[in-house]
């Protein structure tokens, strides 16, 4: 009853509840991603039922940058899964990497080589060297994959025993403190955010692109001729787009910088206090602005470009890919490098939070990692998995840490909740797919 | 279907280059043989079918000649120039396309991104440009399948018969010289096999050389000029389709002798047996 797959555009299905399923087809909704929004907002009500304190704006502040080093890797995990591997590393080189950059702004640079304190490029050093380490963690632990053929299983549990260990190494054992002030906006706090004017201006920006992307496909299509979305559909999908977008710059906007703060602020730049406290709109965090870009370039990548098709292709079938005369190897050591520069960007959001380098940062990050992207669909025969899928598992998954340990639940209960989360939607997912065939 | 009697006998190949000239090639996978110096060619507008039983070394062979599998010693020449093909990225440089048995699709992508595999369409800055490979798609699957339609979706869910279009389709699309079939109709219910068959005849008529392997002996008889037997990674030998029977080369792929050289014991065994 529902195969009406080829159905000229305009053609109603008059069927009971055929309204929803002409709606879904129409704007060509993922069903799946869709679902998970609607899990999203009910997670979010049930908790502000629980207690309505946790819909205070600071809190969404401060759950986004949470889950944004999570999401940040998780992105890179989808690539990884969708061609049949797995990273158990990242982790451990999350950690490793943002003990270097404490190490490195902490004691190298003023030390070893005397480079002046506070000095303005120094984020941008310590960045730039990061990211290198990142990707040369990445090749070494590719080429073992690609071009040996150890299993990534195997070459990345040694990756995550031997960074660990380097972490230890790199610091002698000890917390080291403390980072260069600038390099620190990069996690976030009322200063680290891209405040009032400037994060309504992002998303004005944001929403003409969304829009323009959309003008711009459906231009195209019809230049080729090719069916197109009723109007009505590519008008809903464009409000719904821009109204999220700017919902969310209201919302960061909404939360405001606490009084201390903004009172210091004041008197700096010699602003009276005298008609009342002066109000800074916190705006958007530099880490959840971390995660819009690295998700924009991630499914730019994995979507529009040769490499994301190859990655794609290999994992649907590797020998096709291979006969295709793709050079697979080297894709899968690509995928490799870019996730450890994403461990790089990950790092430097959780060394900036803590100010610092400790011996356990980052543990643990490879199972939120791995379910954050299994929970957005990503699935382990290869082939199946979308970068927003993943953005979306992290924020199902960070949502219900972040929630239920503010209602007062303590960790090994919260992990408990994670792990019946985990099976469920992989077994709905599993159950879906049956049926499907 | 006059026509094939009065097409020109392969004979008069002999004066002109062969489209692909296969010289002695040899593969060994650790003690097994798989192919033992055979030589074999093709010419422009020319089916050359491939049979023999399972193992007898017609995929392997022809893997070396779609760059999928690197022939030990041996030389390919494509239009009498000496030909290098260590993998299928060379082979497609040379024009030689090849239609898997197993179809090689991705399942998970739809078909215009299956029909670029490899070779998508970028924009200037290069960007997969996948508009322009659906339009593509729309026009070369019109001509193999006008009533397919469904290009977003992903091949998996396709049937059997428009997966094999679309493996077709690659083939095609790319105007290849060479086109090597491994068991294009195994998996199709009649009708499609018939518009397989169409094909093979049209794109012989456009002058491309098409390497049919096959399990099916009549498929072979039906579209080949001449038929090569294999036999335990050796060539029996190439015939001409019109100077033998079926039941001849039933008799080579299964004694591994030429009709003259089986014996008259062999021959009753051999009807014993069918």
């Amino acid at each position: 009853m529902t195969t009406v797959a080829g159905t000229a555009p305009g053609e109603s299905a008059p069927s009971v509840g055929g309204r929803i399923g002409a709606l879904i087809r129409s704007t060509e909704v993922d069903l799946r991603q869709f679902g998970m929004v609607v899990a999203l907002v009910v997670i979010w009500i049930g908790l502000g039922i629980a207690n309505p304190r946790i819909l205070d704006p600071v809190n969404f502040i401060t759950f986004s940058v949470q889950a944004s080093g999570i999401a940040v890797l998780a992105t890179g995990m989808v690539l990884v899964i969708v061609s049949r591997n797995i990273d158990l590393s990242v982790g451990a080189v999350v950690g490793f990497i943002g003990m270097f950059y404490a190490e490195f702004m902490a004691h190298y640079l003023p030390e070893t080589i005397g480079f002046p304190l506070n000095h303005p490029l120094v984020w941008v050093i310590a960045l730039a060297v990061g990211v290198l380490i990142g990707i040369a963690i990445g090749a070494y632990q590719g080429f073992l994959i690609a071009y040996v053929g150890i299993p990534s299983f195997v070459v990345t549990l040694s990756g995550l025993f031997l960074f660990r260990g380097l972490i230890w190494q790199l610091s002698g054992g000890t917390t080291v403190a403390p980072n260069d002030p600038t390099f620190n906006l990069i996690g976030g706090g009322p200063q680290g955010s891209l405040g009032g004017i400037w994060a309504w201006a992002l998303g004005v920006v944001l929403s003409i692109a969304a829009v323009a992307l959309l003008l711009n496909a459906r231009r195209t299509r019809r230049k080729y001729g090719f069916p197109l979305r009723p109007v009505w559909a590519e008008a809903l999908i464009a409000v719904v787009s821009v109204v999220v977008i700017l919902a969310g710059v209201y919302v960061a906007n909404s939360y405001h910088w606490p009084p201390g703060l903004a009172t210091q602020y004041a008197q700096a730049h010699g602003i009276s206090e005298a008609n009342g406290p002066l109000q800074i709109e916190s705006g958007i965090p530099i880490p959840l602005l971390i995660v819009i870009g690295v998700t924009i370039f991630m499914t730019f990548i994995s979507t529009r470009r040769r490499f994301g098709r190859d990655i794609y292709a290999y994992g649907g079938n590797p020998v096709a890919a291979e006969l295709a005369g793709i050079n697979t190897r080297w894709t899968i050591l690509k995928t490799f490098v870019l996730m450890g520069i994403l461990c790089a960007i990950s790092a430097a959001i959780a060394s900036a939070r803590l100010n610092g380098g400790t011996l356990d940062l980052g543990t643990g990050y490879e199972l939120y990692v791995i379910a954050a992207a299994v929970i957005g669909g990503t699935t382990f025969e290869g082939g199946i998995g979308s970068i927003p899928g993943a953005i979306l598992g992290a924020l199902v998954m960070q949502s219900i840490q972040y929630g239920l340990s503010f209602l007062g639940f303590n960790s090994p209960q919260i992990n408990m909740v994670l792990a019946v989360v985990l099976i469920v939607v992989v077994g709905l997912d599993a159950w879906n797919r049956r049926r499907a065939r | 279907m006059t026509q094939a009697a009065v097409s020109p006998p392969p004979a008069i190949a002999a004066t002109r280059t062969a489209l692909v000239d296969m010289r002695n090639i040899n593969v060994a996978f650790g003690g097994v043989h798989a192919v033992r110096n055979v030589s074999i060619d093709l010419y422009p507008g020319e089916v050359v079918g491939l049979v023999g039983g399972n193992g007898a070394g017609k995929s392997t062979l022809t893997k070396v000649l779609s760059g999928a599998q690197v022939a030990d010693s041996g030389e390919i020449l494509v239009d009498g120039q000496k030909a290098t093909i260590t993998n299928p990225r060379d082979a497609k440089v040379y024009g030689i396309e090849c239609i898997y048995q197993t179809l090689a699709l991705a399942d998970n992508l739809d078909a215009p991104a299956n029909l670029f595999l490899g070779r998508e369409l970028t924009t200037r800055i290069g960007n997969l440009d996948d508009d322009r490979m659906e339009d593509a798609a729309r026009k070369v699957m019109g001509r193999l399948n006008p009533n397919f339609q469904r290009f977003t979706t992903p091949v998996k869910s396709l049937s059997g018969g428009q997966r094999q279009a679309v493996a077709i389709a690659r083939a095609v699309y790319f105007n290849a010289k060479i086109l090597i079939m491994d068991e294009p109709t195994a998996a199709l219910g009649p009708a499609e096999t018939a518009q397989v068959r169409n094909l093979v005849r049209q794109l012989k008529a456009d002058g491309i050389g098409i390497f049919l392997i096959s399990h099916d002996i009549h498929d072979v008889y039906d579209l080949a000029d001449r038929v090569s037997v294999m036999y335990h990674g050796q060539i029996v030998d190439t015939v001409n389709k019109h100077e033998v029977s079926t039941d001849d080369i039933l008799g080579m792929i299964i004694l591994g002798k030429k009709p003259g050289e089986v014996t008259q014991k062999e021959m009753e065994a051999l009807e014993l047996r069918g």
